[in-house]
């Protein structure tokens, strides 16, 4: 296999690599773990997956000198997937941790859901799909997702990056999409059938993506 | 747009093999916990627990190995639990596979254990499993209504001294994302939920709660999650030995307008 075919999943020890690595196998693509920022280069597609701390995905990502080659990696148009704290990574801050930056790609803070709710927003919910998407593609508003963690994105009126929101105490982004940056707050990965054609989805804007013109 | 509520077969397990008894007595071959994963993932379980209710320390490598073969077969969440008892073990049980992991007598013990899992894997991996007694001197002795629950620890086995409302909440505060209660009354009973109890645990604490201990029919998940305000219910046998299909389960909690997530 060459490196241009080639799936990256950033690994920063987080508990939720080896199921991405699984569901991805089932789809057929094999990916390989990346911990430093020169094993981007060539590859077809990124994969930022995490759960638990915002701190901890963060501190990981400029400890390992990740964040530049990160986002040069996404400015130059390779297709990345950030999975659950690889979705609220992409925003400015995060409550969660205050004094850390996030990667700002995109402006807005993330935030604890309301405590008027149960926390964490744990179990499977449904998305309020906001306008078409590729991610999307065959899935609709009955479809459940896997969701775990308290913290979330309130979409503002000029966020274009989400394309669905979903509810827990209050609405938050759910999926993001702009050029080739998707991401979800859910767990593809946990996600049942509905998560694997996410997944199958991205692979396959991917595999088109990286096609020369 | 709410939030499902979860159905969580549960497999105990020896380590390598699924068993089934009550109180480790009696117990009988239930299955192999890869084979059983696969049919609940197929039949549409939202989640999956699988215990090491033997949780010595030479079968350790055995119970990781189970880990390992049972999250090979899911497209869903998984929660392992037995014998972890520090940061290194639930780190080996995470690495296997597992999304969540149950802390019990151990938490008990030292409860600084629940604050040092939620730090190092998030709230929402540390689950706090709680099986809880009625204290029956108290509740007559006391000549109030309301009923005590007590704290019981190794397997049921003894008494934590803990108030099991005031061992949720202080759990919750410790680090605990989620609470695995069981009705040590209604364990293996296949009488229903103990309702009192679950609704007594959901309404104080912030997080989700799981019911189990007792499931055998559907109106008993329906009233766990309409009367007990359970976020999710667990049960074992009775879908280890077809007594219940999953599938059929959730088709009867959505006709009684109980939001499940259906399988295609």
């Amino acid at each position: 296999m060459t490196s241009t075919s080639t799936v990256a999943l950033i690994d920063y020890g987080a508990g939720n690599v080896p199921s991405v690595e699984r569901a991805l196998q089932k789809l057929g693509v094999t990916s390989k773990r990346v911990t430093r920022p020169g094993e981007l280069a060539g590859v077809r597609a990124i994969i930022l997956p995490g759960v638990g701390h915002y701190a901890a995905i963060i501190r990981v990502l400029d400890a390992h000198n990740l964040r530049a080659a990160l986002l040069d990696a996404i400015k130059r148009g390779v297709p990345f997937l950030g999975i659950c704290l690889g979705l609220q990574a992409l925003y400015s801050c995060s409550e969660e941790a205050s004094s850390l930056a996030g990667l700002n790609l995109f402006s807005g803070s993330v935030r604890s859901l309301p405590t008027t709710a149960k926390l964490p927003h744990m179990g499977w919910n449904r998305l309020h799909i906001l306008r078409t998407s590729q991610l999307l593609a065959g899935v609709s508003e009955s479809d459940y997702f896997y969701f775990a963690h308290s913290y979330a994105v309130a979409p503002s009126p000029g966020s274009n990056e989400v394309v669905a929101t979903c509810s827990h105490g209050a609405n938050f982004a759910a999926v993001l999409e702009q050029e080739t940056v998707f991401a979800t707050q859910f767990h593809p990965e946990k996600s049942g059938a509905a998560g694997a054609r996410l997944l199958q989805n991205f692979l396959g804007l991917a595999a088109r993506m990286s096609e020369p013109a | 747009m709410t939030l499902a509520r979860r159905i969580i077969p549960c497999l105990d397990t020896d380590g390598a093999r699924v068993v089934k008894g009550i109180n480790f007595a009696g117990l009988r071959d239930a299955g192999d916990p890869a084979e059983l994963a696969a049919r609940y993932n197929a039949e549409g379980a939202d989640e999956l627990v699988v215990l090491d209710i033997a949780a010595s320390r030479d079968r350790r490598p055995t119970f990781l190995e189970t880990i390992r073969r049972v999250a090979a077969e899911l497209a869903i969440p998984l929660t392992a639990g037995g014998g972890i008892r520090s940061l290194d073990s639930a780190r080996a049980v995470i690495r296997a596979g597992a999304d969540k992991i149950t802390v019990n007598t151990a938490s008990v013990e030292r409860p600084a254990l629940i604050t040092e899992l939620s730090r190092e894997f998030g709230a929402q991996a540390v689950v706090l499993a709680i099986d809880a007694k009625l204290d029956s001197i108290s509740t007559a002795g006391s000549g109030s209504a309301a009923p005590h629950w007590d704290v019981r620890i190794r397997g049921g086995r003894d008494s934590a001294g803990l108030d099991a409302i005031a061992w949720a909440q202080h759990g919750v505060e410790l680090g605990a994302g989620e609470i695995l209660l069981t009705s040590m009354d209604r364990d293996g009973t296949q009488s229903g939920f103990d309702i009192a109890l679950t609704h007594a645990i959901s309404s104080c604490v912030s997080v989700p709660v799981i019911a189990s201990g007792g499931a055998k029919t559907p109106q008993h998940f329906s009233e766990v999650f309409s009367a007990g305000a359970a976020d999710a219910a667990l049960a074992a046998s009775i879908f280890h030995d077809d007594t219940q299909s999953i599938r059929a389960l959730k088709q009867f909690l959505a006709s009684q307008n109980i939001e499940v997530r259906l399988p295609c």
